[in-house]
């Protein structure tokens, strides 16, 4: 039993949290999300929502869980006491991926369907906002400022910057093809942009909108058409960057200083999205082929344990 | 709003420097430069009507008489989208010729009018008489329609891409699915029309590059008439069983019909309990309604919104040949056929089309490079090529002739 020695220290440094944290994952085919015990990284709950549910988000307090239910063409709000789901916000069309303002005050949704990034109060439950953007938008990124919005479109091949307070977009960056995924720095300097088909990651300066480095990956016995990077998390530190490669069924270890790739830990396949624990001890993945998530130890980058939920897991998101 | 949108689009950057320089002399900052950055890109959609068109013999589909322009306007729309944040107008020129009209003088009018960037839906033979006038005006005739494996391997121009697929990838992608069943006893059934024939050379061929067998090959006479009859199936019941009786053991059926006579009279008729495939059945389809993954629910929505019906093959052909000169122009920045050319066979030139990976073009006969769908008429079965076929440039590769079986040898 090789993998006992890992597996122990993993839950010894889960235990040192103080309390312990959940697992939320969106399980797209299963119309459920599945909750896993942080500590044990076992099931705890599966929960019946809505049609397809995809990106999922929580709020900053970890009270709300945000779910886009993209073939019911809303917003779910889950109430992660209860687990109870309290209501729905008018998305738009097909959400597919979401994120908050950093005070929780407001969702941004990018629908796929009709070319548009939506912004909805989460008080109020009203649509303020409907901003044009490229053809099939998706990847939601919201500086940790909650000045800039990144959207990236798949078809258009770019990341739009949105201005939070005039809800215009300022600069349209160009990056590879089908970009999934955007993510800013803690520091807001950069914000990481994945591109699905192009195999790519570019990095763009928040100052200048420009791309200032692009990281590509090889992995011996993969065809390059598999490496296909969807989400990406980056550690508060910037020590490392964790970038999802889909069907290579791979998680790529980046150094966020020097943009040089570290590792490949094998996990399930299809990866698709990833989420720390609070403390960023752990990271998760998503496995959507292999109904999985794989828990990453990220001190020691070793894969510790992968655990069944529903049906195509997709989303995933951690309360403390 | 769109203007300053555009404004600080694309800085330059040290990592693609000749984009940077280009974006340099798109971008400037006062309005009027704006204005003179704003790039015209007309696309023509160049037909002909057919005549004399039967209905299919499955009375279910529709006769349709817009296959492939939907494609082009869905693309354009798409480019546009894309465009109205780079400051590129791209627009749709239509030419249709009338079944006894004159091509040619329509692509000389279309050549006068300044166009330069064709998309075309007109058969083999009417595509090459076009060819050496594309070439000699600088003209690029994209062509979204022809399946002929001769234009691929033998009949090439520098002026000619085609986004349609040719039989032998269609034939090579259900090969291999068959191979990985092990169902490698095939029946070929052949049409009496030329175009079955070169279909079902497309398929013998398949069953020796993948290690099949054509144990059985029969033809199918077409004899006219008319496809609707009163009572049709009590003679189709009778005559079926009997055409396909006394076959070697065989795994499947493999039918060559691309006239459209008989493939539909197979499935629950043949003498043995076999599946069909190949022009009913399970069929090798570059697009499908079927198809919904990598994102194809965005573009059959789009297409059935736009169009509202659901987009066939050849729309999806002309959609990617649309798309392919708009993300060459949205890369280079340039609207010059030259420029669109050298670009959409660099290695740089990668297409997102629903298919899980990048689409690309062989260089040295200007195919396009796709994952193609084996689909039934209500689900998708799988994508080929399958795995386990490997290739060492791509996988792509192993669909259709490759490089060392074509006498084409452009862009060296």
């Amino acid at each position: 039993m090789r993998r006992a020695i890992p597996l122990t220290l993993a839950f010894a440094l889960a235990a040192g949290t103080a309390e312990a944290s959940e697992i939320f994952v969106s399980n797209e085919k299963g119309n459920s999300i599945t909750i896993v015990d942080g500590d044990t990284l076992t099931v705890k709950e599966t929960v019946d929502v809505g049609n397809r549910p995809r990106g999922i988000a929580l709020s900053p307090d970890g009270r709300f869980l945000y779910i886009c239910a993209s073939d019911d063409d809303t917003i779910q709000v889950m109430d992660t006491g209860t687990r109870k789901i309290l209501h729905t916000l008018p998305s738009g069309p097909d959400p597919e991926l979401l994120d908050l303002s950093p005070d929780g005050k407001l969702v941004y949704a990018a629908n796929e369907d009709d070319n548009m990034v939506t912004v909805v109060d989460t008080g109020q439950r009203v649509m303020i906002s409907e901003i044009p953007v490229g053809v099939e938008p998706e990847g939601m990124g919201v500086s940790h400022d909650g000045k800039t919005l990144v959207n990236t479109s798949e078809t258009t091949n770019m990341a739009h910057f949105i201005d939070t307070d005039t809800y215009e977009i300022t600069d349209n960056v160009l990056v590879d093809q089908r970009p999934r995924f955007a993510e800013f720095t803690s520091d807001d300097a950069e914000v990481w942009v994945s591109a699905e088909i192009g195999g790519s990651v570019s990095v763009i300066d928040n100052e200048t909108r420009a791309i200032t480095h692009k990281i590509t990956f090889e992995i011996p016995g993969i065809a390059g058409e598999a490496i296909q990077p969807v989400g990406i998390r980056i550690t508060k530190d910037r020590k490392y960057a964790f970038i999802a490669l889909g069907p290579a069924n791979r998680v790529a270890v980046v150094d966020a200083q020097t943009y040089e790739v570290q590792d490949y830990l094998l996990v399930g396949q299809r990866v698709w999205q990833l989420a720390f624990n609070p403390d960023e001890t752990m990271i998760y993945s998503t496995n959507g082929v292999s109904n999985d998530i794989s828990a990453i130890d990220v001190e020691n980058l070793k894969v510790v344990k992968s655990v069944g939920v529903g049906r195509f897991p997709w989303g995933v998101a951690v309360k403390g | 709003m769109i203007p300053s949108a555009a404004r600080r689009f694309l800085r330059p950057s040290g990592l693609v420097p000749a984009l940077g320089l280009l974006a340099l002399g798109l971008l400037a900052p006062s309005a009027e430069a704006q204005k003179a950055a704003k790039l015209d890109v007309p696309i023509t959609w160049l037909d002909q009507e057919r005549p004399n068109r039967l209905p299919p013999l499955s009375l279910v589909e529709p006769l349709l008489d817009d296959e492939g322009v939907q494609g082009a306007r869905l693309a354009i729309k798409d480019n546009q989208t894309t465009g109205r944040f780079l400051g590129q107008d791209f627009r749709l020129v239509e030419r249709v010729v009338p079944a006894d009209g004159d091509l040619g003088a329509t692509f000389d009018a279309a050549l006068k009018a300044g166009e330069r960037l064709f998309v075309t839906g007109v058969d083999a033979d009417a595509l090459m008489r076009l060819a050496p006038r594309a070439e000699a005006a600088g003209a690029l005739l994209l062509d979204a329609f022809t399946q002929d494996d001769d234009l691929r391997t033998d009949r090439c121009s520098p002026a000619v891409f085609h986004t349609s697929l040719s039989r032998a990838m269609k034939a090579d992608a259900l090969a291999q699915y068959l191979v990985w069943k092990t169902w490698r006893r095939w029946f070929l059934i052949v049409g009496s029309h030329p175009e079955d024939a070169l279909l079902a050379a497309a398929y013998r061929r398949a069953a020796t590059k993948f290690g099949a067998l054509i144990v059985e090959e029969r033809t199918y006479e077409d004899t006219g008439g008319a496809r609707r009859t009163e009572t049709g199936h009590v003679q189709v019941q009778r005559q079926i069983p009997v055409f396909t009786q006394d076959a070697p053991a065989y795994d499947v059926i493999v039918a060559a019909d691309e006239a459209d006579v008989f493939g539909e009279y197979l499935p629950y008729n043949t003498w043995d309990p076999r599946p069909v495939t190949g022009s009913v059945g399970l069929v090798p389809s570059a697009w499908s309604r079927v198809h919904e993954q990598w994102g194809g629910t965005q573009i059959q929505r789009r297409f059935e919104r736009l169009v509202g019906r659901p987009m066939t093959d050849r729309d999806y052909n002309a959609w990617t040949a649309v798309r392919a000169i708009g993300e060459a122009a949205t890369r280079t920045g340039t609207n010059e056929p030259k420029k669109l050319h050298d670009y959409m066979v660099g290695d740089a030139f990668a297409l997102g089309a629903f298919k899980g990976e990048a689409l690309t073009f062989r260089k040295w006969n200007q195919q396009i490079r796709q994952p193609i769908l084996l689909v039934t008429p209500r689900m998708l079965v799988s994508v080929s090529p399958q795995e386990g076929f490997l290739h060492q440039r791509t996988p792509l590769d192993t669909l259709g002739f490759d490089l060392p079986e074509s006498r084409c040898s452009l862009n060296p």
